[in-house]
């Protein structure tokens, strides 16, 4: 039962990290919230049930969901971001803000306000392993996730892109002197941000076999508690941070009853908050480039 | 007629309805060394902003080269060979040396080059980063991060970084500020072997006896104004700059 219940709670918490990735992504190098983000999890979520309702294979749907995310991501970063780039930081937020309260309209009007679900058939069989039993669907999502986290941090970590990426984090003005194109790089991250959206969007989806259009922002605020507990300055603490919110909130809808759960994952959020206000793996103020 | 690789022509810059430069001409000729040196607050940094765009001139112009880059925007004036450090050094803390010598060069290359590791893709920018280290002798901290490294290690690094760009010209803003002697006598080495590869060096300097044996050609600047050029002795012996700074330290 435990052991189940920990499965259970690594699979959400691992929806949780993708999503805390992708708004970290943008928030480490930006320094904005962008909260269109919830919604394009939102639409993932839309797209990969409508490419297996389409009968395509789950892979294909992930990708998809992927694509759709970092298109309409784009869009958000051309329309809403680019034009306000030198206005204050609350501005853009407000204009992310727009977009997602347009993207969860559209899905209403597309797809009604009523939760779509899955036959069972979709959902796959058991994988059992001696005492505890896990769904393929979990595994899926686990493995999914392993996977996307790698290529997120190759990215970051090893390529010409990922590093100016950090260096523009760090200190904008000295990577453009360095010949760092920030408009690109920004768009690149919007982008690569908004595929993670869509893809956590297409895992929790299809995990739980339904979908409404209010999932984002239950989902996309707790994925924000997941940035902010990880620490918001480095975009590593989500993958420590996701788990443990993921683990909390399904240990307490198990013992304790979900009325309270919610209580307990944000009452876990404010606590540690209070214990390292710079989140688990944030660095002090300090460290962080000059902002000219 | 010298081969000048950098001409400031009556470049002025005003903040304000104060003059911070005021018609400011001075050259650089190619593979030589030249100081600009004047007290606290005198335009030198100012002068800086200006050749590498970060500020706008309001009149005047600025050539490398021959070429008009007056007023160019920053990124296109690093490419077109002028690289600067600063006063206050600015690396990227969390990024190791190594890191630093790779974001310093950005080639156009596609976008799925650019996502492939360094190593396969851009073979030459490695190679380049391994010749740079070599020749500021960081190799042994290659792998550390910026900020755990010490003061003066930062400021190689940073040294470093420009000259990672193949520049043509490399400015350095008050380069031994803060440093102590040993300190100090290692970046001039650095700078004279980086002269002996042809590099052009403009250098802010604060303290006269640093550039007196370094530059072949000096700029006296107070209040945003010329006072005085010329080889370091004739600049030494120059009652106006000795008026410039001994009334300086009178004050203070």
């Amino acid at each position: 039962m435990l052991l189940q219940q920990l499965v259970n709670g690594l699979t959400l918490g691992a929806v949780y990290t993708l999503l805390a990735l992708s708004f970290s992504l943008v928030m480490g190098i930006l320094g904005i919230l962008n909260l269109a983000i919830a919604e394009l999890f939102m639409i993932g979520g839309y797209i990969g049930f409508a490419a297996i309702g389409a009968n395509l294979p789950l892979p294909v749907a992930l990708v998809a969901g992927m694509i759709g995310g970092a298109l309409i991501s784009a869009v958000i970063e051309k329309l809403g971001y680019e034009p306000l780039r030198d206005a204050p930081v609350v501005t853009p937020m407000l204009s992310t803000l727009g977009f997602s309260i347009i993207l969860q309209n559209v899905a209403i009007n597309l797809w009604g306000s009523d939760p779509l679900q899955l036959p069972d058939q979709y959902l796959g069989g058991q994988l059992q392993f001696g005492w505890f039993t896990i769904g393929k669907m979990q595994l899926t999502v686990l493995v999914a996730t392993v996977l996307l986290v790698a290529i997120v941090a190759f990215i970051v970590q090893k390529t010409s892109t990922g590093r100016a990426l950090r260096a523009v984090a760090e200190n904008r003005e000295v990577a453009r002197l360095l010949g760092v194109s920030a408009n690109r790089l920004v768009l690149f991250a919007f982008m690569l941000s908004g595929s993670l959206a869509g893809a956590a969007g297409v895992l929790i989806s299809l995990h739980y076999a339904a979908i409404t259009p209010y999932v984002g922002v239950e989902v996309g605020l707790k994925a924000i508690a997941v940035m902010v507990v990880g620490g918001s300055t480095r975009i590593w603490g989500a993958l420590v941070a996701g788990p443990l919110i993921g683990l909390a909130e399904v240990m307490t809808v198990a013992y304790g009853g979900s009325q309270i759960r919610d209580f307990v994952v944000y009452g876990l959020m404010i606590l540690i908050l209070l214990l390292r206000p710079q989140g688990l793996l944030g660095g002090a103020q300090i460290d962080r480039g000059q902002r000219v | 007629m010298k081969d000048w690789l950098l001409q400031l022509q009556k470049v002025s810059k005003i903040f304000g309805g104060i003059h911070a430069l005021s018609e400011v001409s001075c050259t650089v000729p190619r593979g030589e060394i030249v100081g600009i040196i004047g007290p606290n607050g005198a335009g030198k940094t100012t002068l800086f902003n200006v050749i590498t765009g970060a500020y706008l001139a309001d009149s005047g112009n600025v050539l490398l080269d021959d070429q008009f880059v007056t007023n160019w925007a920053p990124y296109r004036i690093v490419r077109s060979g002028i690289a600067r450090t600063f006063q206050n050094i600015r690396l990227f803390p969390s990024m190791t040396v190594w890191e630093h010598l790779l974001v310093a060069q950005q080639h156009s290359g596609s976008i799925f080059r650019r996502l492939l590791p360094t190593a396969w893709a851009d073979p030459a920018a490695c190679e380049r980063a391994e010749e740079v280290l070599d020749f500021f002798d960081l190799t042994a901290v290659r792998d550390r991060e910026a900020r755990s490294l010490p003061y003066g290690i930062q400021r190689r690094v940073e040294m470093a970084r420009a000259v990672t760009m193949k520049p043509k010209l490399l400015l350095l803003d008050e380069p031994v500020a803060g440093m102590n002697q040993e300190e100090a006598e290692n970046i001039r080495q650095l700078m004279l072997r980086l002269r002996e590869t042809g590099l052009a060096i403009l250098l802010i300097e604060h303290d006269m006896n640093f550039v007196m044996n370094l530059c072949s050609y000096l700029y006296v600047l107070d209040f945003g104004i010329l006072i005085a050029e010329g080889s370091p002795t004739e600049v030494r012996n120059n009652p106006v700059v000795l008026d410039a700074y001994l009334g300086q330290d009178a004050d203070a």
